[in-house]
C-alpha cells in the first residue's frame, strides 16, 4: 500500500473512533503535547493507560468475586478507572464506569457484575482500536511518512 | 502591580496516583513553562514539601489517592506550608467541590484538565503573595523591603535569580502609602493605620523602653516620645508594650514556656465579655471589640498598671500571663500567629506551664506538626482571638534575642499549655479556650467570621475552615522565613494576613473607646 493510501486509512480509522464515541476530544490533546523532546509521548501515555487499567480491572474483578462484596473497595477502583480512562479520552469506558458507580452506590452485586463486564468490553475495544491505530502509524513512519496531529483528521 | 511578575518557572508539585494523568499533567505543566515535580503518593508529596519548604510555589493534587485522602493532604499543606493547593478530580460533584473549598483549596479542576486551566494557576500564587505583601506594608518597611524582596526571590524562583514574583521596593512603599492614606482618623469608619512592627521599629521600641529603664515608668507616652517615630501613636505603643511585657513574662517562666504564646494568647483573648474580667476591664480600657460582646479582640491596655492588676484579678484568665489579656491586633495577626505557632509546636503536655517543655523550634517542629484536628468546634470560637494573640509571639521571641530588657515577672500567670495535644498553637489554644471561655457569642461571631471570608478557602465550616485559614497564614510565615530569628517582627508582614482585610478599626485596639469589632469583615481572609 502506498503512503498516501496508508495515511488516508489512518485518518479514516481515527475518525471512526471518534464517530463511534470510543474516543473523545481529550485524545486529541495528547498529540499536542508531543514534541521533539518526547516523540512518542502519545504511545507512552496510552501504554501507561493500558498497564494501569489492566491492574485496576484485575483488582476490580477480584473484589467483586468475593463472597461478600465490599463496595467500599469496589467503588474506588471504579473511580480510578473512570479517572484513568478520562486521561486519554476513552469515553465509552468512562461512561461505563459512571453507570458502574451508580450500581455500586446501590450495592447491587448483580448489576455490578454486569457493569464490570460492560466496562471490560469497552476497555478491550478501545485497547484494540488504539493498538491498531498505532500499528497503522508505525507502518506509515516505516514507509517514510510522517504522522502529525492533523493526520488524525480533525 | 508586580512589574517583575512572570509565571515562568513557577514551581509546581503535582500529586496524582494515576500514572497516566501524572504523565500528562507533567507534560502540560512543562508546556506552561513551569518547573514540575511529580509525585504518585500523597505521603511522598508531603515529604518533598517538608524537605524543601520553600521549594514549591503551588501544589496540584488529586482528590482520591490510595495512601491519603487528597483533602487531608490539602490540610497538611495548608497548615504547614501555606501553599496554594489546587484539587483535581474526575468527579465534579458539588459536595466534593465544596469539600475542597472548605478544606482550603484555591481551586478545583475537573478532569480531563485542559491546558488553558493550567496556564493560569500562577494567579493563585500571585494572589497569595500579594495578600502577604499587603500585610507587610507599613511604615516599618525600610528594613523589611530588602528582606522581603530577597525572600521573595528565593521563595518564588527557588534561587537567587531575578525576582519574577517578588515585589519591588517601590511597590511596597506605594502600598504603605495607600494604607496610611486609609488611616484617616476622622473617617466615619474610623479606620486606623495598621501598624506593622518591623524589626527596626521594634528595636526602637525596645531601646526606648530600655532607656526608660523600669517597667513601671515605661509608659507608652514616654516610649513613644523616645522612639521618635512620627506616625506612631501612643496607642500603638501601648498595645505593643503590652505584648512585649507579656512576652517577657513568658520568658521568665522559662524558655520553653515560649511555646505557650499560643496558649497564652489564647488566654489573652478569651471570648469574654467585658463583664467577665471585671478586674481588668475598666471603662474604656479594655474593650473587647466583638459584636456580641465576646472579647475576642482585646484592646490594648493602655495603662500598664492596670494590666498587671487586671490580669491578676481575672479568675478566668488564670492561665494567662499577666499582661496577656490585652493582646493586640495591631500587629498583623497572621504573622504573629505563624511565629507563635512555630514556637508553640513542640508541645508535649498541657497541664503545668512551668514544667520543662520542649524547646521552641521555630521551623522544623512546627512544620512537622501533624495535621490539626479538623473539627473541633470549641476551637473555632477561639481561633479568632488566638489569631490575634499569636502575633505577639514572634516579636517577643525576637525581643528576647535582641534585647535583654526584662520586665517584672508576673508570677500569677499560669499559662496553660495545650502542648499535650501537640497541636499547632491555634488549636491548642482553642482547646484551652474551649473548656473555659467559649461563649455562644464568640462562637456565633466566629461563625459569622467564617462565613464572611470572601476569598477564604475555608468558608463554610467553622470547625475545619476557621482553623485552617489562619493556620495557613501562620504556616506561610514559617514557610517563607528561612530563619525566624531574623525576621521577628517582619514576620508579621510576610504572612498572609488573616486579618488583612479586616478594617483597621476592627482590630486596632488603640482606641479605648472602641468597643465594637465588626466581625463581619471577613476576619480570616486567606
Amino acid at each position: 500500500m502506498e503512503l498516501g493510501q496508508m495515511q488516508k486509512s489512518l485518518q479514516d480509522y481515527t475518525k471512526s473512533l471518534f464517530v463511534e464515541g470510543i474516543l473523545d476530544s481529550q485524545f486529541l490533546q495528547l498529540p499536542q503535547l508531543q514534541d521533539e523532546s518526547n516523540s512518542d509521548f502519545v504511545s507512552q501515555v496510552v501504554s501507561l493507560f493500558f498497564q494501569d487499567s489492566d491492574r485496576i480491572l484485575n483488582d476490580l474483578s477480584l473484589s467483586l468475586d468475593q463472597k461478600v462484596v465490599d463496595f467500599e473497595k469496589v467503588d474506588p477502583y471504579v473511580h480510578q478507572l473512570k479517572g484513568s480512562s478520562s486521561s486519554i479520552g476513552a469515553q465509552r469506558v468512562k461512561n461505563a464506569c459512571v453507570v458502574f458507580r451508580s450500581f455500586c452506590e446501590q450495592k447491587n452485586v448483580e448489576a455490578c457484575h454486569r457493569c464490570l463486564q460492560q466496562v471490560k468490553q469497552e476497555y478491550y475495544l478501545v485497547k484494540n482500536r488504539l493498538e491498531t491505530l498505532f500499528k497503522l502509524e508505525q507502518q506509515i513512519v516505516a514507509s517514510g511518512g510522517m504522522i502529525s496531529a492533523m493526520d488524525l483528521g480533525f | 502591580m508586580d512589574k517583575g511578575f512572570s509565571p515562568v518557572g513557577l514551581r509546581v508539585l503535582v500529586v496524582d496516583d494515576d500514572p497516566t494523568w501524572l504523565k500528562i499533567l507533567e507534560k502540560m505543566l512543562k508546556k506552561c513553562s513551569y518547573e514540575v515535580t511529580t509525585c504518585g503518593l500523597a505521603r511522598e508529596a508531603l515529604r518533598l514539601l517538608r524537605e524543601r519548604k520553600d521549594g514549591y510555589d503551588i501544589v496540584i493534587s488529586d482528590v482520591n489517592m490510595p495512601d491519603m485522602d487528597g483533602f487531608k493532604l490539602l490540610e497538611h499543606v495548608g497548615l504547614e506550608l501555606d501553599l496554594p493547593v489546587i484539587m483535581m478530580s474526575v468527579d465534579g460533584e458539588t459536595k466534593r467541590v465544596m469539600k475542597g473549598v472548605q478544606h482550603g483549596a484555591c481551586d478545583y479542576l475537573l478532569k480531563p484538565i485542559r491546558m488553558k486551566e493550567l496556564k493560569i494557576i500562577w494567579q493563585h500564587v500571585l494572589r497569595k503573595k500579594l495578600q502577604e505583601v499587603r500585610d507587610i506594608e507599613g511604615c516599618c518597611y525600610e528594613g523589611g523591603a530588602d528582606w522581603f524582596t530577597r525572600n521573595d526571590e528565593t521563595h518564588y524562583l527557588g534561587g537567587g535569580e531575578d525576582v519574577s514574583f517578588g515585589k519591588k521596593r517601590k511597590e511596597f512603599d506605594f502600598e504603605k502609602k495607600l494604607l496610611q492614606d486609609e488611616s484617616d482618623p476622622s473617617s466615619s469608619s474610623s479606620k486606623k493605620a495598621r501598624v506593622v512592627w518591623s524589626f527596626e521599629l521594634h528595636q526602637k521600641f525596645v531601646n526606648a523602653v530600655n532607656q526608660i529603664g523600669c517597667d513601671h515608668k515605661a509608659g507608652p507616652k514616654k516610649i513613644l516620645d523616645l522612639m521618635n517615630v512620627p506616625w506612631l501613636t501612643r496607642e500603638n505603643v501601648a498595645s505593643h508594650l503590652q505584648k512585649y511585657r507579656l512576652y517577657l513574662s513568658r520568658l521568665e517562666k522559662g524558655k520553653e514556656l515560649k511555646c505557650y504564646s499560643g496558649g497564652v494568647k489564647n488566654i489573652d483573648s478569651p471570648p469574654k465579655d467585658s463583664e467577665f474580667s471585671s478586674g481588668h476591664q475598666s471603662p474604656g480600657k479594655n474593650s473587647y471589640g466583638f459584636s456580641g460582646g465576646s472579647s475576642l479582640i482585646h484592646k490594648a491596655e493602655t495603662d500598664p498598671k492596670q494590666l498587671a492588676s487586671s490580669s491578676v484579678s481575672d479568675p478566668s484568665d488564670v492561665h494567662m500571663p499577666p499582661k496577656a489579656k490585652k493582646s493586640r491586633i495591631e500587629f498583623d495577626p497572621p504573622i504573629s500567629s505563624s511565629c507563635a505557632f512555630e514556637s508553640l509546636l513542640p508541645w508535649s503536655d498541657v497541664p503545668d506551664p512551668l514544667e520543662s517543655k520542649p524547646t521552641i523550634l521555630y521551623e522544623s517542629s512546627f512544620l512537622q506538626q501533624q495535621p490539626l484536628l479538623p473539627s473541633q468546634s470549641p476551637y473555632v470560637a477561639n481561633s479568632a482571638p488566638t489569631l490575634m494573640q499569636d502575633e505577639m509571639k514572634p516579636s517577643y521571641e525576637t525581643c528576647v534575642n535582641a534585647d535583654a530588657f526584662l520586665m517584672p515577672q508576673d508570677k500569677n500567670s499560669t499559662v496553660m499549655i495545650l502542648q499535650d495535644l501537640a497541636l499547632p498553637t491555634p488549636y491548642a489554644m482553642k482547646l484551652q479556650e474551649a473548656s473555659s471561655n467559649v461563649t455562644n457569642d464568640t462562637e456565633s461571631i466566629l461563625r459569622s467570621l467564617n462565613w464572611e471570608l470572601p476569598e477564604s478557602h475555608h468558608s463554610g465550616f467553622i470547625d475545619t475552615d476557621l482553623d485552617f485559614s489562619w493556620i495557613q497564614n501562620e504556616h506561610f510565615l514559617a514557610n517563607t522565613s528561612g530563619n525566624f530569628q531574623n525576621f521577628q517582627f517582619q514576620d508579621y508582614s510576610c504572612s498572609p494576613s488573616l486579618l488583612s482585610e479586616l478594617p483597621p478599626h476592627l482590630w486596632f485596639g488603640n482606641d479605648p473607646d472602641e468597643c465594637t469589632l465588626m466581625v463581619d469583615h471577613g476576619l480570616f481572609i486567606s
